[in-house]
């Protein structure tokens, strides 16, 4: 249990609430995310099978695994989109349930999941429309969103005219409308090609170093993975556990595409992939 | 199962409800209906406008003229049905078929689409049928050798037109619906039309033409009874609405067994566009447990 | 440059093949080939449309605002039901299978008793007959719209912790709006046709339908053919109509990557 809350080696130790010195039971010391003996059921597949988790308050953390080995159910537990059949999973010391009513977090998927018949900015200002956030700080908090993701020219047409990739920035910065200190990302550039995929992740560490936001992160790709990550989360399928943690020390300088070519990078990919690798091997 | 038993249920009450709604508008509605500012609104509750249910019922049983051996309603309507059944199926199938094979020349030309796939669109919304009355003349008029047209064909060719143009454009975009990836491997395989015809646009054409064909028989059905109607044709179930229509005064149950029968008559077709419907579910389903 | 005469001929097919099917009309009918009671000529009909132009009209407006009233009073009902039905589920069950069998029944069929019971002098039976058939079409597709909602969409309000008014007003409403104007696309034409549709079974002699079989009745072909004429051009508005409103009320669906 205690095997996986490993501390954060390259965390910032300067993020916003991590400042002050960390008061036992203190706000500033609950974690973002603690998931605990976490079990989810759907009829006889066991999607979760004892989810022992801890995340800690500005930590980047990705979940990589098999598909189907209930990555994305262990996403929508700690979201309170799916409710986990036995465990607890706290987010910033409160119920999930509350956290999801407070809107603690913010969310992405795959899917962009744009709504088609409002414009860009439209769809940026939704969740703060819905929380009833007045139309001038609306619109002034979607143009900073737009401008943060390079989508400013595009705040008046339609997601149907936007390319996949750009599709996906509106997405994100639709997630960060509502400034959460929790960010959880379902495979967001799962269905973009390289290029998009590379800009793309380093805007989500800018987003990230400029917010000081938690980050969790589902994806396939081990070098994205190692790239954004300060642990990568190796979980096997069929029950869905938790295989490995492997923490990622890049150094403490900023990460930009030089680090993809340095020995540190490929150290931690061949660890990643070692670890993915075992939990392919027959039991 | 169990939801199939609720629901057949729930569907069951439902037509209660509404046969005892009936009744209870007899009841209490005013005999004469109401009107406001001399339009009536609510309708006659009398026994001739509105018949007991089991006066319709009770009508299919009884003779259809007061003549000893005279033919019940009943089974004036059941014939009327079948006769029209018959006409309707015929022009279905005519429709469809002229529609398919119209469909497959259009996929394979591109400019004969050009030129009729509007039209062909245009002509559903449009009310064709209203030259049925026009085609009744043609009776006797038209020969083409030794066949001389007949009411009946003028109600089998508006029943065929009807048909037609929801199967002519469903089947064409259904014949279109094929993934080009597939249609790239066919051409690279050099193989004829034919078999990329065979092979890959009608089967990629099969889950469009259900709905197409389900549209053309409701189309055919309402097409055969309208031009019935219209040209006079008589032993079909359109005409015997009239007529029973006419009789109203005397035996208003009479129009409500001849609608009855329409409305069987329209279930039925619908039941059997079903049977092929139901057979393209069942390939539909399997196709998708292989896939996964 | 190919291309552009090759799309050229595209747009030009429909009008010459209107073209070829009119010549070839009026060839037969001049040679002689058909008799004009079988078929009138193009030019007969046209002449004919010119000489009773103000009774076409007359008889358009009719059978038009019967159309109209069905079609508005169909569409509301329509829409009422299906999002009621889209609320209960034992309403749903109920309904969806009597809308099925209405699809495949003939409802025009009702014409004579409506008129019976409303009486033959008064047009609310036809109007009743459109309402019924537009009802069907409306009916089905809104009910598709509003139980049709993104997985994905469904998440993230939930995610908002949105509540079941505001999911409704922001994602379910606006999802359904393409379905139901594909219901409405084709209850406009289904409503001019069910209106002339019904006056061939009896009633008042105001409008299209009635014109036409009395024209035919008394072997006044050119005439009985343009007040066909009208028909379909009365269809063709109501189509044009609903189409217009279509893109008035969806104008995210034209935007795509230009
Ligand atoms: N809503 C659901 N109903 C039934 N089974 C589900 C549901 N969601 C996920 N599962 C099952 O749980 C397992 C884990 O799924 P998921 O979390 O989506 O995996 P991943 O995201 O890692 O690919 C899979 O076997 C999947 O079929
Ligand atoms: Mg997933």
């Amino acid at each position: 249990m205690s095997s996986t809350r490993t501390t954060p080696g390259a965390t910032p130790a300067g993020g916003p609430g991590t400042a002050a010195a960390p008061a036992p039971g203190g706000p500033a010391a609950t974690p973002a995310v603690e998931v605990r003996g976490v079990v989810r059921r759907f009829g006889a597949v066991t999607a979760l099978d004892g989810i022992d988790l801890v995340i800690e308050r500005g930590e980047l953390v990705s979940l990589i695994g098999p598909s189907g080995c209930g990555k994305s159910t262990l996403l929508r537990v700690v979201a309170d989109l799916v409710e986990p059949t036995e465990g607890e999973v706290r987010v910033g010391g409160k119920s999930a349930h509350r956290a999801r009513l407070d809107q603690d977090y913010g969310i992405a998927f795959q899917a962009a999941g744009l709504l088609e018949w409002r414009t860009v900015a439209g769809n940026v200002e939704l969740p703060l429309q819905l929380h009833g956030v007045g139309r001038a700080a609306r619109r002034e908090r979607a143009r900073e969103l737009l401008d943060l993701v390079g989508l400013a020219d595009f705040a008046r047409h339609r997601p149907s005219q936007l390319s996949g990739g750009m599709q996906q920035r509106v997405a994100i910065a639709r997630a960060l409308a509502e400034r959460p200190s929790l960010l959880l990302m379902d495979e967001p550039f799962g269905a973009l090609d390289e290029m998009t995929r590379e800009r793309l992740q380093a805007e989500l560490l800018a987003v990230r170093a400029a917010t000081g936001c938690t980050v969790v992160f589902v994806t396939h790709s081990v070098p994205e993975a190692v790239f954004l990550s300060d642990r990568v989360v190796v979980m096997s399928a069929r029950p869905g556990r938790v295989a490995a943690v492997v923490p990622v020390r890049l150094g403490t300088a900023e990460r930009d595409d030089a680090v993809r070519a340095t020995p540190a990078f490929a150290a931690s990919v061949v660890q990643v992939r070692a670890a993915l690798r075992a939990t392919e091997a027959p039991r | 199962m169990n939801g199939r038993w609720r629901r057949a249920g729930v569907v069951a009450l439902t037509v209660v409800g509404l046969l005892a709604a009936w009744e209870g508008y007899k009841a209490v509605g005013p005999v004469d209906g109401a009107s406001l500012g001399g339009v009536r609104l609510l309708p006659r509750a009398d026994d001739r406008s509105m018949p007991h249910v089991g006066e319709v019922l009770g009508a299919l049983a009884r003779p259809e003229v007061d003549a000893p051996g005279s033919r019940t309603v009943g089974v004036a309507v059941l014939t009327g049905v079948l006769s029209t059944l018959r006409l309707a199926l015929l022009g279905g199938v005519l429709g469809s078929a002229v529609g398919l094979a119209l469909a497959v020349l259009m996929q394979r030309l591109r400019l004969l689409e050009a030129g009729l796939l509007p039209w062909v669109v245009l002509s559903q919304t449009v009310p064709i049928i209203a030259i049925a009355p026009l085609i009744t003349g043609w009776g006797g008029a038209v020969r083409l050798g030794p066949w001389a047209w007949t009411p009946q064909a003028s109600v089998v060719v508006i029943a065929a037109f009807l048909a037609f143009s929801p199967v002519a454009v469903g089947a064409l975009r259904g014949l279109q619906s094929a993934a080009p990836a597939a249609v790239e491997l066919f051409r690279s395989y050099a193989v004829p039309w034919r078999s990329q015809l065979l092979h890959l646009r009608l089967p990629a054409a099969r889950p469009y033409l259900v709905p197409a064909l389900r549209l053309a028989g409701a189309q055919a059905v309402v097409g055969a009874i309208v031009a019935e109607i219209s040209t006079g044709t008589r032993g079909g179930i359109g005409r015997l609405v009239i007529e029973y229509a006419q009789q109203a005064t005397s035996s208003p149950a009479r129009v409500y067994a001849a609608i009855l029968g329409a409305a069987a008559l329209g279930l039925l077709v619908a039941g059997l566009v079903g049977l092929v419907g139901a057979r393209e579910d069942r390939r539909a389903a399997a196709a998708v447990e292989v896939a996964a | 440059m190919r291309r552009a005469r090759g799309s050229g001929a595209l747009l030009l097919a429909p009008v010459v093949v209107a073209l070829a099917f009119l010549a070839a009309w009026e060839a037969l009918v001049r040679v002689g080939r058909v008799a004009p009671f079988v078929l009138p000529s193009p030019t007969a009909v046209l002449a004919s449309l010119r000489e009773v132009g103000a009774q076409v009209l007359a008889a358009a407006g009719a059978t038009g605002l019967n159309a109209l009233v069905g079609l508005v009073a169909g569409t509301a009902l329509a829409l009422l039901a299906a999002s009621l039905a889209a609320r209960v589920r034992v309403l749903r069950e109920a309904l969806v299978p009597l809308a099925a069998a209405a699809a495949a029944i003939p409802i025009v069929a009702l014409a004579p008793v409506f008129a019976t019971m409303y009486g033959a002098t008064s047009e609310l039976p036809r109007r009743l007959v459109v309402t019924l058939v537009v009802f069907v079409p409306v009916f089905v597709n809104a009910l598709r719209g509003l139980l049709t909602v993104d997985p994905v969409h469904a998440e993230l309000m939930r995610s908002y912790a949105a509540s079941g008014w505001a999911t409704t007003r922001w994602v379910r409403l606006p999802g359904a709006l393409p379905f139901v104007f594909t219901g409405l696309r084709l209850a406009a034409s289904a409503a001019v046709i069910s209106a002339v549709v019904a006056e061939y079974f009896g009633g008042l002699q105001t409008g299209l339908g009635s014109r036409i079989t009395s024209a035919a009745a008394n072997s006044a072909y050119p005439r009985a053919w343009a007040y066909v004429v009208a028909a379909c051009a009365l269809g063709l508005l109501f189509y044009a109509a609903a189409l217009a409103l279509e893109r008035a009320a969806t104008p995210w669906r034209r935007a795509g990557t230009g």
